[in-house]
């Protein structure tokens, strides 16, 4: 890492930060030279370019773990613009990312001990890949931040590394028409930039694939648990509320008696489902994530139902958690689609056709029968 | 792990491919390969509709309809009345969750 740690670019001259949002300009500017992860400027003959640190801090990783929670991740942003890792001369490799801050750290820390520059596209702190599908991280953006960086005068070669999973995004053919820059796609993954570096730009068929491993699907848990959480929690509370219908009236021991238990249910199965649908996800029967969630919702009910705590308690109530569960499950792991990765929208669509209307029509008998077993008598 | 595989609307022309290899480069599951200089559809069942071969495709040979494969957003999308296609990840710019 370099000593050099001069004043910040923008109180020296203004012109350096040209590549950076006009809108954003010295304001951010000055910050962005004060972020925890810069730590000096590099010279070159457009201006200084911030130097970003190679490690990881504590704050880095609190970071982190807030976005894999969905705290604040919409702050979660890079200054878009050029940066330096190590000292980058005018034949380093040139790389793009996106400004989600936490494909930027994968990208700062794969890089440790090398010298590179790092072009970050503006895709409102969103990842690259799903950046790249909404076509913020796209051939616009890139050719835009190419010119306003100067970068034909920050290098002398003309190769621009872009990740593999930006390419939905851009066109390589139409990015070197515009503004002469040839786009190799580097490999799905950052911790294979070293070896794909080392090769001449050369990735192998591994470093191409997308994989969908268990801790990668592990670590998407707390997000489906957090944004399912809310959905769940509403229901849960309906539950409780309607808990207290009786035939002899509305009582305050329904609710905290049937009330609370069906709550309780409702949010197990969440959880059953939003944890354990990723975890054995290729292990359950089918290809369909909602028949794969389905099947999950009725082992919950038959796990219950083994272990002696009768999910209903009557046979209505019973009736009523044979549909509600696997409709529950089968909703919630066929959410799990968009998160994981091989999943294709006319798929989608076409489970979707059959399963949401199920999914529907259970719920909507499944609380019926719960509903019939508040007013019949031994209902509950 | 494999997907439905019937439903892939993903086609290739090998009549129009000129060996460029991109296809084969940017897809994540290995869908084309380059055998003999040119482009082969070796897994179409495996596609997942992203589009990125299309989209470097300078000789316009591969044509898919090109998506998200995901729920939350198709969701989103039929009860905005919005086409499918726009559909990205049911998440607005400004919005947490996204896949």
């Amino acid at each position: 890492m370099a000593q050099e740690t001069t004043s910040n670019c923008c109180a020296e001259g203004a012109s350096q930060c040209a590549c950076n949002d006009p809108g954003a300009a010295p304001a951010t500017t000055l910050g962005r030279m004060d972020t925890p992860w810069t730590n000096g400027v590099v010279h070159t003959s457009v201006g200084d370019v911030p130097q970003v640190k190679t490690a990881l801090g504590a704050r880095d990783h609190l970071g982190s773990a807030k976005v894999r929670w969905d705290i604040g991740r919409s702050q979660y942003r890079v200054p878009p613009g050029l940066y330096a890792v190590g000292e980058p001369g005018a034949d380093a490799p040139l790389l793009v990312s996106a400004n989600y801050k936490l494909s930027f750290d994968h990208l700062r820390r794969a890089l440790s001990g090398r010298s590179a520059w790092i072009l970050v596209l503006d895709t409102k702190g969103v990842n690259v890949w799903c950046a790249a599908g909404k076509g913020t991280f796209g051939t616009d953006e890139l050719v835009r931040r190419v010119e306003s960086c100067a970068l034909d005068q920050v290098v002398t070669h003309r190769k621009l590394v872009v990740p593999q999973l930006g390419a939905s995004g851009v066109s390589a053919p139409e990015v070197h028409r515009r503004c002469g820059f040839r786009v190799e796609y580097g490999p799905v993954r950052a911790e294979d930039l070293p070896a794909f570096l080392d090769s001449g730009l050369k990735a192998t068929g591994q470093m191409r694939r997308m994989n969908f491993g268990l801790w990668d699907r592990l670590a998407l848990v707390p997000v489906e648990l957090t944004n399912g959480g809310k959905k769940a929690l509403l229901v849960a509370a309906g539950m409780v509320l309607l808990g207290g219908l009786s035939a002899s009236g509305y009582s305050m021991a329904g609710v905290r008696t049937v009330g609370l238990v069906g709550a309780a249910q409702v949010l197990a199965t969440f959880l059953f489902a939003a944890i354990l649908g990723p975890a054995l996800l290729p292990w359950l029967p089918g290809r369909a994530f909602s028949v794969k969630g389905a099947l999950l919702g009725l082992a919950f009910f038959g796990g219950l139902a083994a272990l002696g705590t009768s999910p209903g308690g009557s046979w209505l109530h019973a009736g009523a958690w044979v549909l509600l569960m696997p409709a529950i499950a089968s909703f919630v792991v066929m959410n799990f689609t968009g998160a994981s990765t091989f999943t294709s929208q006319s798929g989608v669509l076409r489970e979707m056709r059959l399963a949401v209307p199920l999914q529907i029509a259970g719920a909507a008998v499944g609380l019926g029968l719960w509903l019939a077993g508040l007013f019949i008598a031994g209902g509950h | 792990m494999r997907y439905l595989e019937d439903t892939v609307t993903l086609e290739f022309d090998a009549t129009r491919c000129n060996g460029c290899g991109l296809c084969a480069r940017v897809c994540p599951h290995a869908v084309f390969a380059l055998v003999d200089k040119r482009a082969v559809l070796t897994d179409r069942g495996a596609c997942m509709e992203c589009g990125a071969c299309a989209k470097n495709c300078e000789q316009e040979a591969i044509r898919v309809r090109a998506g998200v494969g995901c729920a939350t957003g198709l969701l989103g999308s039929v009860l905005r009345r919005t086409e499918p296609t726009n559909t990205s990840c049911g998440c607005s710019e400004d919005s947490s969750d996204c896949c």
